[in-house]
This record gives C-alpha cells, sequence and structure tokens, in this order.
C-alpha cells in the first residue's frame, strides 16, 4: 500500500513509514513565502509613510501590491504551513502513510504553489475580482478548486486508513478547516466569465447581497483558515513540544463544536451601519461576542496544556513562541469581540484599529505558531539532532515580539486618533478636521508600524539562517538554556 | 454521540458542514427572498459602458482597498460626504465596492463635487493638488488608450447575471461608450435616454481617444448621483 514498501504496521514496532517529503516541502515553502509576504507588508507600510516608494509604476502601486502582501502570508505562507503540518499530523496521529501516495500529494504541493504564483502574478498585472482575500479570477479558483479537492481526499483517505481507533482532536480542526474552506471558496467566488479566453470575470451576487456573501467568507477564512486550521496545529504540537497532554479533553469537545458553530455567523460585524438590513447586523454582532467563548476555551485549552511544565518558558525558545501565540490568540479573540459591539465599532470601523487587530492575530498567533511548529518540524524532518542555535531561536523571539508591540500599539493610537478626528466638532458646530489633516496625523504612526515590520522581518530572516544551518547538519556550541548558568542564584 | 463523531471521519465530516450551514443560510437567503432588502428608490440604472469601464478600472488597481464608497447613517459623515448609502444604490455592483477602510475618503457621492481638470490632476499626481496625499499616481491611466472591443460582451455577461441592460443597450455599447468619452457626437441625445443623468464629455482632455483616464473619471462624476432624494423618505429605509 506505501509506494515505499513499508507495510502498514500491525504490531506496535511496525510504524509505516511516513511521507515526510511533502512535509519538507511545504515546510521550506512555508519559510520562503514567509519572507516574501512579510517584506512586501514592509514595502507596502513604507508606500503608506512616504508615498513616493509607489514609484509611479501600474504594477508597484500601493493597490496592487497590497493583496501581493495578504494573499503571500495568509494563503502562501499560512497555507503552507498549515497543509504541510496537517499532513505531517494526520499520518502521525493515524499511524498510516498518505493516502493516495506520493503522487498524489506531489500534485497537491506543486498544485498549490502553482496556485499562489498564478494568483500574485495576477495581482501586479491588474487581473482581480475585486473582493478582499478572494481577489484571484476564476481560472485560479477553479484551479484552486481542484487542487483543494485533491488536499480533502489525501487528508480523509488518510484518516479512513488509520490504525487508531479515535480520530485525534488537531483533526477534528484540520477537517473543519479543509471542508468550510471549501465551501466559501466555491460560494465567494461564484462567477461568470466574460470569456474563456480572457481573465475578467463578473461575480454573481450584487451589492449588498455580495457584501453579506463576501464577508462571510472574508470571516470565516479568519475563523477556519487563521483560527481552526492553526487550532489544528496547537493540539498537536504544543503537548509535543510540552510532553504534557492536551489539558481537557471535554473542553476541546466544547470549544470545538461551538467555534464551529458561531464563527459563521459573525461576518456581518464588518457591515456595521451599512446598507446591509439591521436584522442581520444584530446577529452579527450577537454572534460575534459569544464567540468570545469558545475562543477562550482553546485559549484555556493551550495554556494549560503546559500546568506541571512551565519552567520550561524558561528553558525552551520553541515553547515560548508556541505560549506566547496563544497569548496572543487570546487577545484577539477577545478584541475582536470588543470590536463587534456597534457602539465601539462605529468608532473603529475603517480606521488602523482594524489593522492592527488582524496583525496581533496574523503574527501573534498565526505566525507565531507556525514558527513554533517549524523550529519543532524542521530537525525531526531533516534527521538533525537539534535546531542549529537555540539562543538565535531566542533572538528570533524577542526581535518578533518587539516588532508586534510596536505594530499594535501604534495603529491602536492612529486608529482611535483617526475615529475621534473623523467625528470631532469645533465650538461653532462644524467638522473640526478636513480628512487630509485626519491623513496627515498618522504619517508618525505609519513609521513605526513599519519600523515594527522591519523587526518582524529581521526575526524571520534569523530564522531563516538558523534553519539553513540546521539542515546543513551544524550545531552552534552554546550552554545549554535546560541548566542556566544562573541557577545557582536561586 | 462526540464517541460517534470522532471514531467516523464521515460522520464528522457531514456533523460539520450541517454545523457550519446554519449560520450562512440564515444570514443569507432571507437577503434574497426579503423585499425590503433594498429600497425602492427612483433613479437607479445600470452603468453605462463608459462608467463600467471605468469601474472596472477602479477594481482592477484595487481602489477599494482605501476608500469606502459606504457612508453610514452618522451626522459627521452626512455632513462630510452626503446622504448615508442606501443598498439600492450599488444593487447593479457586481462586486461591490463597500471597502473596509478609509486611508483616503469615502467615494460613495463624489460625483460631481469636484471638476474633470481636478480629477485628472489628482490622479495624474495626487501632490499637485493636496500635498498631504499619500495616494499613488496614476500618471499611467492617461497614456493608456481604453480596450474596449468586447465591451459588449460585459454588458451582455452582466445581462446574463440578472442587470437590466436591454438588448438596445448592448448592441449599442461600444458606441454609446465612444459618445460619452468624446463628448462631441450626434447620438448624445440617445445615449441620455438610455442612460438617464448620464456625463458626457471629454474628461482627460484628449478629445482624440479614449483613455483608461477618461473612464474612471466618468464613473467617479456618477459616484451616488443617481438616486433621486427627493422622493426618498427615510422610512423606506426601515429594514
Amino acid at each position: 500500500m506505501s509506494p515505499t514498501g513499508a507495510v502498514s504496521g500491525t504490531t506496535e514496532s511496525a510504524l509505516p513509514v511516513y511521507n515526510m517529503d511533502i512535509v519538507r516541502n511545504f515546510t521550506v515553502a512555508a519559510v520562503l513565502w514567509g519572507v516574501v509576504g512579510f517584506l512586501v507588508g514592509v514595502i507596502i507600510a513604507f508606500q503608506l509613510a512616504f508615498p513616493v516608494l509607489n514609484l509611479d509604476l501600474e504594477w508597484t502601486t500601493f493597490g496592487r501590491l497590497r493583496p501581493v502582501h495578504t494573499s503571500a502570508v495568509i494563503f502562501a505562507f499560512g497555507g503552507s504551513i498549515l497543509i504541510g503540518s496537517s499532513l505531517y499530523v494526520v499520518q502521525r496521529t493515524c499511524q498510516a502513510t498518505l493516502f493516495g501516495g506520493p503522487l498524489l500529494a506531489g500534485f497537491v504541493f506543486w498544485g498549490y504553489q502553482i496556485f499562489i504564483v498564478l494568483a500574485a502574478l495576477g495581482y501586479v498585472l491588474g487581473i482581480t475580482q475585486g473582493k478582499e482575500y478572494a481577489e484571484p479570477e476564476w481560472y485560479v479558483d477553479l484551479w484552486l478548486t481542484i487542487v483543494w479537492v485533491a488536499y480533502l481526499v489525501v487528508f480523509t483517505g488518510t484518516v479512513l486508513k488509520r490504525n487508531q481507533p479515535h480520530i485525534y482532536v488537531a483533526n477534528w480542526f484540520f477537517m473543519a478547516f479543509i471542508l468550510t474552506i471549501a465551501v466559501l471558496h466555491l460560494v465567494n467566488n461564484a462567477s461568470l466569465p466574460v470569456s474563456f479566453m480572457g481573465a475578467k470575470s463578473y461575480i454573481i451576487w450584487s451589492g449588498v447581497q455580495d457584501a453579506m456573501t463576501q464577508w462571510w467568507y472574508g470571516h470565516n477564512a479568519v475563523g477556519f483558515f487563521l483560527t481552526a486550521g492553526f487550532l489544528g496545529m496547537m493540539y498537536y504540537f504544543v503537548p509535543k513540544q510540552a510532553e504534557r497532554p492536551v489539558y481537557s479533553y471535554r473542553l476541546s469537545v466544547i470549544h470545538f463544536w461551538s467555534l464551529v458553530f458561531l464563527y459563521i455567523w459573525a461576518g456581518p460585524h464588518h457591515l456595521f451601519y451599512t446598507a446591509l438590513p439591521d436584522w442581520a447586523q444584530t446577529l452579527g454582532m450577537t454572534f460575534s461576542i459569544m464567540l468570545w467563548m469558545p475562543s477562550w476555551g482553546g485559549m484555556i485549552n493551550g495554556f494549560m496544556t503546559l500546568s506541571g511544565a512551565w519552567d520550561k518558558l524558561r528553558t525552551d525558545p520553541i515553547i515560548r513562541f508556541m505560549i506566547t501565540s496563544v497569548g496572543f490568540y487570546g487577545m484577539s479573540t477577545f478584541e475582536g469581540p470588543m470590536m463587534s459591539i456597534k457602539a465601539v465599532n462605529s468608532l473603529s470601523h475603517f480606521t488602523d484599529w482594524t489593522i492592527g487587530h488582524v496583525h496581533s492575530g496574523a503574527l501573534g498567533w498565526v505566525a507565531f505558531v507556525s514558527f513554533g511548529t517549524i523550529y519543532f518540524l524542521v530537525p525531526k524532518l531533516w534527521n538533525r539532532k537539534r535546531l542549529y542555535s537555540l539562543e538565535l531561536v531566542t533572538w528570533h523571539f524577542w526581535i518578533a515580539t518587539i516588532g508586534i508591540v510596536l505594530y499594535i500599539t501604534s495603529m491602536w493610537v492612529s486608529g482611535i486618533m483617526q475615529g475621534l478626528m473623523w467625528r470631532s466638532y469645533d465650538s461653532f458646530g462644524f467638522l473640526q478636521y478636513s480628512f487630509i489633516e485626519t491623513v496627515e496625523a498618522m504619517h508618525p504612526y505609519y513609521i513605526i508600524r513599519a519600523l515594527g515590520g522591519v523587526l518582524f522581518l529581521l526575526g524571520a530572516l534569523i530564522m531563516v539562517y538558523n534553519l539553513w544551518k540546521t539542515t546543513k547538519g551544524e550545531l552552534r556550541e552554546e550552554s545549554s538554556f535546560a541548566e542556566p548558568a544562573v541557577s545557582s542564584a536561586g | 454521540m462526540q464517541n460517534k463523531f470522532e471514531t467516523n471521519i464521515i460522520l464528522l465530516a457531514i456533523g460539520i458542514l450541517i454545523t457550519i450551514s446554519i449560520g450562512g443560510l440564515v444570514q443569507m437567503v432571507p437577503l434574497y427572498t426579503m423585499d425590503s432588502t433594498i429600497e425602492k428608490v427612483d433613479g437607479m440604472r445600470p452603468y453605462s459602458p463608459l462608467e463600467l469601464a471605468g469601474r472596472n478600472i477602479y477594481v482592477r488597481e484595487g481602489c477599494y482597498l482605501c476608500h469606502s464608497q459606504m457612508i453610514r447613517p452618522f451626522r459627521d459623515e452626512s455632513e462630510r460626504y452626503g446622504n448615508y448609502s442606501l443598498a439600492a444604490e450599488s444593487m447593479y455592483d457586481k462586486p461591490f465596492q463597500w471597502g473596509s477602510k478609509r486611508t483616503g475618503p469615502d467615494l460613495a457621492r463624489v460625483g460631481g463635487k469636484y471638476s474633470n481638470d481636478w480629477h485628472v490632476a489628482h490622479l495624474i499626481n495626487p501632490r499637485s493638488v493636496v500635498p498631504e496625499s499619500i495616494m499613488p499616481g496614476y500618471s499611467f491611466m492617461a497614456k493608456t488608450e481604453l480596450s474596449f472591443d468586447d465591451i459588449a460582451d460585459h454588458l451582455k455577461t452582466l445581462a446574463a447575471l440578472g442587470v437590466p441592460y436591454s438588448d438596445e443597450q448592448i448592441a449599442n455599447a461600444a458606441k454609446d461608450l465612444k459618445t460619452q468619452g468624446n463628448g462631441e457626437n450626434g447620438d448624445a441625445d440617445e445615449l441620455k435616454q438610455r442612460y438617464p443623468k448620464v456625463v458626457i464629455g471629454d474628461f482627460d482632455g484628449d478629445p482624440s481617444r479614449v483613455t483608461e483616464l477618461d473612464a474612471l473619471i466618468a464613473y467617479l462624476q456618477m459616484l451616488g448621483t443617481l438616486v433621486d432624494f427627493t422622493s426618498f423618505k427615510p422610512e423606506m429605509a426601515y429594514r
């Protein structure tokens, strides 16, 4: 059954030979796309501070590069590490090699990379559907559909031939991620091409219905791609790295089903006070606030997995990445429901506060849990004793953390300030600020934000160096974190 | 119950699909079945061919990433931008362009607020008219001739998706586009009849050809101008 000739395990000792090539490929892709995505993010952040950097060329304007940034970090970096780690986890927890053999898995890998390149090329050349986070045109959408079905088949097939009676919790989350993204993708991208030889298509939904469909998609891309998928990652890699079992099985069951049920309702919080009917807005607000609970269920389960092993936060920088990511997850999933209160949203909507909120989730949660996972995986995938350097992981951690703090605090200040300026009146009852005055006021914060991005990128480059050395089998001489030199002081 | 789900991947998949379907169906289906979703107002019409071409450029350049087209019902927004936006005003928008960020101002009612010349100068170099602006310059649009050979196909595609373009409008699409963009053509009356309130003119100051800049400005100049607010009562927007 396995093309490598391994027989599937019938006894404890005869485990199948797992397909690790595919995981290696996706890990390398994730690291590369991560650097590209962070770099483009830094560039467009500087464009907002210094518009001359748009270069007055049609291919380099903010409007064309911004989707390159969002797609590169979400779908290319996030997607690659998600698919890669899910294929690692599903083999390990099912004790089965990948269904469909290396060919089908290879198709998923190369097909997904082609999707990314096609999408990014389109953005730069001006081929876009004009729907946020769903910019690729119809032909790219069709291609992704094929690749995604192949991924679903590989994943489900592997679970079906498992040598374990139960399906491990991480796989529930991966399954919810794969299925829901498929549904969202198909519905939101339903369109009719103008010509089958051309790129342009028109979406079949219009106006207010299109808005609802788009944010049903958009918010659940956050909910199922950036949350459920990465929670799957958390449920495997945090317990593995901490060498502790998941804190609570019951909690995982409850928060899984409530998360899956509640998330899908939250879309209208992107459309408060718009022309979307009030009943839909009210539903969106209610469910967004309720969503706080299952989100914190996941956070508690992640945190408490460390109970009895909290000392690892001091001794293991990889755990530090993972636990900090869970902390950021908890923070963003509190901030999100708060911003979904209509009164708060009336201030925050359309401002940088939203951008800051997204990045505390994207950098703090998604990227940090991914970094932790990558640091865990690389020595295993390349059969190395350990990473080249744990000290460099620590450097990466602190530089990236400072970058995030600069990013989100500057966006809080600029967002709240701009929201307040828009609605402020002078003593004569006139609007106090013209729009452009509010733009001018953002300038210092845009520079601070861009510097935060530079630090985050710098951290990622340190990771690349560390991983490169690790794959070459080099080990840096450094004192072990497990036996800190200062222990005598205590 | 959970024991069944976590020992059978097919059951788990079905369970997930049912669980995620409920919220989406409840929120989306009524938007199509309830008549009150889109207000009954006077004045809405599909985009003229040139406006549509301009709108496609607006979408292509990702303008929606920095400009909203959705005025919220707040005092400050009404004073800054005009009457709050109605669902009816985007009923022919595929895709909608309400936006989610205002790095620049809202554009839902920018039509008629600035002259064509201002738009030309602003799009070519925003800082020539607004020194503090951080918008990219779009000088290439002034040099790029609009490609509109297939404009009738665009109208046909939209008509197939429910936008009420008549056969006459589709048949005359390319002609109407040129008429609107050049400003000096005998068919202007016909064009106005097909697309009431249409703004005709040589938008970019170069009558010899229709550029991308012509199309984009034609679109910007009609934004938010269609609905007749003299016949509109706020009760019509209660939903």
